[in-house]
């Protein structure tokens, strides 16, 4: 049976019932208990699991991270959300220097069974420091793995499969989408990280993105059908690690891509995959890959800025027409 | 309440840690020469006297962790000095096989949770060790070391205020040897005791001879005993010295030769030795025979690391995850 849940509900769904399965499970971050959370992810969380499983702190990104991390080589799984990505900056050097390398630079005597959870991204006007996707500087880090949410329904199976994960996971969300609702079945299901989801088949052009671009490549996709285009999406659902062989294989079908991403373009996800993909398939390929990315700027607050900075359908568009030479 | 003052076995045990360390650090000093330890490598000749009081000071379950001048808590957890020479060196019988090198000695076995390379970065994670502690009702507690360069972070702070606000079963133990680096505590403060840093969040603090490992033994256990009654993280202050340079490549000179001198004057082995002597508890010569075996386990350890091979490459994508994962190769 499946019944249409928020995409907030789903994430709670996915963390009430990891921690009534591990008690080892906590959640903590600013916000999370009394407030119920800054974007009501946790709400109601605080009274089922106490104040014990779910921890309010001061605004110490840096501090709670870290302490977080020490609970984690000490054998707890904690859940630590940031209120957005953008304030994980603060605390990236625990993330880095210490989730990350742990296992690592122990020879394997101490883990960290985590997850970093928090909305990345633009969210409207939020001016240039609340605007920021961070996915390919997280990926970039071996010792980690990155998932980007783009439903309601991979929000809960992949949220799962992040909290039973061994190794630390930085899980991203957005704040545009926790009302956004979709099905998603009574009965339990997990999602695998590392593989993504042919969310649409098609022949013509493959459009890979991920997170929230997938609502805006739903869209394209439905101008392109229009225009007589039958274009093959793939939400990557995991950009650390990348499921490049779906992409390699629906290229190999399809012979041309582009890649949306809300990011900066240097050294970005579409980079990499481009670089990817001229190794894997680059017989196959009857165009250079395109991307659409966010322009290459900080986000400003103005409504006109805000719309010619982010990617949106029109730029998508372009892109597929350019690489089927039209 | 006061426990048992340490008696005869006590001092020995000292005496031997204390002079295993010292005889290993200068050992491994000799290494370095040979090229046989590279990279960073931070001795802690001078400061035994913490490791000392923190041995006896521990109980059964305690945890510990510190930054990166890690041998000397390394041996005091009771790491055979075989596994941290052949880390120094770099083999896969070393305590973090080959992975971690001088600055990141880890074991678990021995409730040892390493040595750590960015100052401060390991002050938050003492903390969340000793959460994990409360969280599961054990009655132990962990040791957090830092360096008095480390309380310059910001780590410290929000550390010390979520510590206090939780009661968190820590101490921090701050080891002043009054140089981050090259650079003294009074260049980097005006607060120039650094207990007193923990005053802005109501948290109990002291200083103490760091010198002393009867004073360090006794500062230790009575504020983790405070934290194994809930009552929370206490900071202490040991003030101690280096006698060498930061690291290997650091000749000191930021310093005298007389304040080296003052400092060896009251050496934590030749105060521990005296006391030996005088309580008439080992002779002169069981002491210097004592020396001997001692000397004759670091030459063991040595022999120990040269005989453990380098990792093989195919080690590189080991203990990286804990399940297979799609490596880029290309």
């Amino acid at each position: 049976m499946a019944r249409e849940l928020q995409i907030r509900e789903a994430l709670r769904e996915a963390m009430n019932e990891e921690m009534r399965a591990d008690e080892n499970i906590f959640l903590i971050g600013e916000e999370v208990a009394e407030y119920n959370g800054a974007y009501k992810v946790s709400q109601g969380m605080l009274e089922e699991f106490g104040e014990k499983r779910v921890i309010d702190t001061p605004i110490a990104e840096l501090g709670f991270a870290g302490i977080s991390v020490g609970a984690a080589m000490n054998g707890l799984r904690p859940i630590v959300e940031f209120m957005t990505f953008n304030f994980s900056l603060v605390a990236i050097d625990q993330v880095i220097n210490s989730a990350a390398k742990m296992n690592s630079m122990s020879g394997g005597e101490f883990f960290c069974p985590m997850v970093f959870r928090g909305p990345t991204g633009s969210a409207g006007q939020l001016g240039a420091q609340h605007s920021q996707n961070f996915e390919n500087w997280y990926a970039n880090c071996p010792g980690l793995k990155v998932v980007v949410l783009s439903n309601a329904y991979n929000a809960k199976g992949l949220l799962k499969s992040a909290i039973r994960d061994n190794d630390p996971v930085i899980f991203m969300e957005s704040e545009q989408m926790y009302g956004l609702k979709h099905e998603v079945p009574e009965e339990e299901y997990l999602i695998p990280l590392g593989q993504a989801n042919i969310q649409k088949s098609g022949e013509d052009v493959t459009i890979v993105s991920f997170g929230k671009m997938m609502r805006v490549c739903e869209e394209a996709v439905v101008a392109l059908a229009e225009k007589g285009i039958d274009a093959e999406l793939i939400d990557l659902q995991t950009v650390r690690p990348i499921d490049y062989k779906t992409i390699a294989d629906s290229i190999i079908k399809t012979n041309r891509c582009i890649i949306v991403e809300e990011a900066w373009p240097l050294a970005s996800i579409s980079s990499e995959i481009s670089y990817m993909m001229s190794q894997m398939v680059f017989d196959h390929l009857d165009a250079p890959i395109k991307r659409v990315t966010t322009r290459d700027v900080p986000l400003p607050y103005a409504p006109t800025l805000v719309d010619a900075f982010l990617p949106n359908v029109e730029r998508i568009v372009q892109a597929v027409d350019a690489v089927m030479y039209r | 309440m006061a426990k048992k003052k340490p008696g005869k076995q006590t001092y020995i045990d000292w005496f031997r840690m204390m002079m295993l360390i010292r005889r290993f650090e200068e050992k491994s000093a000799q290494m370095y020469g040979q090229n046989k330890i590279r990279g960073f490598c931070h001795l802690y000749i001078g400061q035994e006297a913490v490791a000392g009081g923190l041995m006896s000071a521990m109980e059964d379950g305690d945890k510990v962790i510190t930054a990166y001048r890690d041998h000397g808590h390394a041996l005091a957890m009771g790491i055979d000095p075989g596994a941290v020479m052949a880390e120094l060196f770099g083999r896969v019988d070393g305590c973090s096989k080959g992975k971690g090198g001088s600055m990141h000695m880890f074991s678990k076995a021995h409730n040892f949770l390493g040595g750590h390379g960015i100052v401060g970065g390991q002050i938050p994670l003492g903390a969340g060790i000793a959460l994990a502690e409360q969280y599961k009702g054990t009655k132990n507690v962990c040791f957090c070391f830092m360096g008095d360069g480390a309380v310059r972070q910001g780590s410290l702070h929000e550390t010390f205020n979520m510590a206090m606000l939780w009661k968190l079963p820590v101490v921090f133990i701050c080891e002043n040897n009054n140089y981050a680096m090259g650079t003294s505590v009074e260049r980097t403060t005006n607060v120039l005791d650094i207990y007193k840093m923990a005053c802005a969040y109501d948290m109990p603090s002291e200083q103490v001879d760091g010198m002393s490992c009867e004073a360090v033994h006794e500062a230790l256990e009575r504020t983790a005993d405070l934290a194994r009654k809930g009552e929370g993280p206490t900071f202490l202050e040991l003030k101690t010295y280096r006698y060498k340079g930061h690291s290997m490549s650091d000749p000191a000179k930021y310093r005298t030769k007389e304040e080296l001198e003052n400092y060896k004057k009251v050496d934590p082995i030749e105060v521990t030795r005296k006391e030996i002597i005088k309580k008439k508890w080992m002779t002169e010569k069981a002491l210097d025979e004592l020396e001997e075996e001692i000397e004759a386990e670091v030459a063991k350890a040595v022999e120990f690391a040269d005989n453990s091979p380098f990792p093989e490459p195919d080690e590189l994508y080991k203990d990286v995850y804990m399940e297979d994962y799609p490596f880029i190769v290309e």
